[in-house]
């Protein structure tokens, strides 16, 4: 019982969160260029290793799918295999994954030492609102650029999965590429777009909510640093799955 | 306000306390405007999970006035302040500023109370991301001042706390003691008609000390600001209660000692006790408190 009303009571204080960061967003000052300092920050920062984790993870999946492809007769639609699963799902999961990690822990040590050396609690006393300032901003470059990054590792999991074909099992270039093309649905990239869309919400507010309601000092940092990494992750790959359920049925997507 | 000198300060204050009868209309509005407290506690508890830290508080800080906060370290001084700036919201009790009640307000109408209002905090709270330029800038920008106006006032502020040349260093570049003038010089930035200074002395010489105490005399005496000053250095207390600055003929600011010309009354002392206000009065009469609590602490014994 005890669980479950903390529960609901961080779901309160999150939702709470994310409200006053966008009603914020309507009135003056705007943090433009706050927003534009976290949008390169977690955009650009990251698109390396995310880049990196999507060629991996499509030069994989190829690795792992062909024998079995080649076993049924199907090799010719290797495309189709590595592109239905990354664009649908491990695409949007694993770019999300490897920003909680990085941009998560980040965003919630920051807000944490803040609020421990009393910046935060200086913030308010010199008449700036800290949801406003601080939450904003990181919640809106999350949730913008995370289908960016998204993207970006669709496209190299498809180079990767290409160069893997080609290279390792001596496939046409062209013969992966039509698969590819003949594989990706419409209903596909709008679903890819639009998860991380969410994981991005998902990841900034949890990030945010622990950076705040960071106590004990040092301590606490480190603690409401790791919740804020390993509770974002648990909670994407959750809502993964009803938000593909809900896709699904919205989109009206074919089972492959 | 600038041209306030101590006299008609201290004559003006002398008016609210003996005989409020003013003599013209201008004076009646001034009058009315000078009754009303700065800041007012009215029986204000908090207590942390089990333990009370106020019990009961009840002082004014009338305007013009600088009320200086003394008592045993963990004893609600610090909360008190924050009290102040609606940082913390009271178990029960009422707060006001400026005759408005904020007990109640909720964090956006307390926007607009803090902006009367400049605090140093105890451990400096400065931006650690920023440099010295945009933490006492920090307030102008939020304004969105133009920065040519900004770069001026920083300058000015700067110099006041004697820092000009940190102008461009980070925070963890500077020493404590510098870290804490940074903190009074972002405080004081936009003139705030309310500053509350949280131990702002502690760990620094005495010269220094001086200077902040200074600081806090020309606040009081030319500026008019209400002002809170928590600290446990008597020295500080002594500098507060027995000096007042003027301006002479060249322009120049002097402090002069108390004596017999005139007797400073805007400057009393509340003594903290286990969450409740022990004394309330001036220099000389808290020396000559009787009481054991307060004995030992002028005499550390
Ligand atoms: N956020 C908090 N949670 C729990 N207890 C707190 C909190 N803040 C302060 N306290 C407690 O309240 C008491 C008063 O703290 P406060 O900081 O006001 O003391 P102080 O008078 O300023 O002391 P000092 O002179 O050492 O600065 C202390 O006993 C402290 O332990
Ligand atoms: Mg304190």
């Amino acid at each position: 019982m005890n669980l479950l009303q903390k529960f609901l009571l961080e779901l309160q204080e999150i939702t709470l969160l994310i409200t006053a960061a966008f009603v914020g967003l309507f009135k003056s000052p705007r943090y433009v260029k706050e927003t534009v300092k976290q949008m390169d920050l977690i955009g650009v920062g990251s698109l390396p290793i995310v880049i990196l984790t999507g060629f991996f993870t499509g030069g994989v999946l190829i690795l792992q799918t062909f024998p079995l492809l080649v076993y049924y007769g199907a090799q010719g639609e290797s495309g189709k295999a590595v592109s239905t699963s990354l664009i649908r799902e491990l695409g949007p999961v694993l770019s999300a994954l490897m920003v909680s990690g990085r941009i998560g822990s980040a965003i919630s040590a920051e807000l944490g030492s803040m609020v421990v050396s009393q910046q935060i609690d200086a913030m308010r006393a010199l008449g700036t609102d800290p949801y406003r300032k601080l939450v904003a901003p990181r919640l809106i470059a999350l949730i913008f650029m995370l289908p960016f990054l998204t993207v970006a590792a669709d496209v190299f999991g498809l180079i990767g999965g290409g160069i893997v074909a080609s290279t390792l099992f001596n496939q046409d270039y062209g013969v992966f590429l039509a698969s590819v093309r003949n594989g990706i649905t419409v209903e596909d990239i709008i679903s890819g777009v639009i998860k991380p869309l969410f994981f991005g919400l998902i990841i900034g507010s949890i990030a945010c909510y622990k950076g705040l309601s960071t106590t004990g000092g040092t301590v606490g940092v480190g603690r409401s640093t790791t919740s804020a990494v390993v509770l974002s992750s648990i909670v994407v790959i959750i809502f993964d799955f009803f938000l593909s359920r809900a896709l699904q049925s919205i989109l009206d997507v074919r089972p492959v | 306000m600038v041209s306030n000198t101590s006299e008609e300060l201290i004559s003006n204050n002398e008016i609210v306390e003996e005989e409020l009868e003013p003599t013209d209309l201008e004076d009646a509005v001034d009058n009315i405007e000078r009754v009303v407290p700065a800041i007012e506690f009215r029986d204000v508890y908090l207590s942390f999970d089990d333990a009370t830290i106020l019990n009961g508080i009840s002082f004014t800080v009338r305007r013009g006035e600088t009320k200086v906060i003394l008592g045993r370290s963990g004893g609600g001084k610090s909360t008190t302040i924050r009290l102040i700036l609606g940082l913390l919201k009271p178990d029960s009790g009422q707060i006001l500023i400026d005759g408005e009640d904020i007990t109640h307000y909720s964090e956006n109408e307390m926007m607009e109370v803090r902006k009367k209002v400049g605090m140093v905090f105890q451990e400096g709270a400065l931006f650690d991301s920023l440099s010295v330029y945009d933490n006492v800038a920090y307030r102008l920008h939020e304004q969105g001042v133009s920065e040519q106006d900004v770069e001026t006032e920083v300058r000015r502020m700067l110099r006041f706390v004697d820092l000009e040349d940190a102008i461009d260093k980070m925070p963890d570049e500077l020493s404590g003691g510098m870290r804490r003038r940074v903190g009074i010089a972002r405080a004081l930035v936009g003139d705030p008609q309310i500053v509350l200074f949280d131990e702002p002395t502690a760990g620094l010489d005495p010269p220094t000390a001086r200077t902040i105490c200074e600081l806090a005399i020309k606040l009081r005496d030319l500026e008019d600001v209400s002002s809170i000053f928590v600290t446990h250095e008597l020295k500080n207390l002594e500098y507060l209660s027995n000096e007042y600055a003027v301006v002479d003929e060249n322009g120049d600011v002097n402090f002069e000692q108390e004596g017999e010309k005139l007797c400073l009354i805007n400057t009393e002392i509340v003594m903290l006790k286990e969450g409740k206000v022990i004394f309330t009065g001036k220099d000389d009469e808290f020396y000559a408190s009787e009481d054991k609590y307060i004995q030992t602490f002028v005499h550390g014994k």
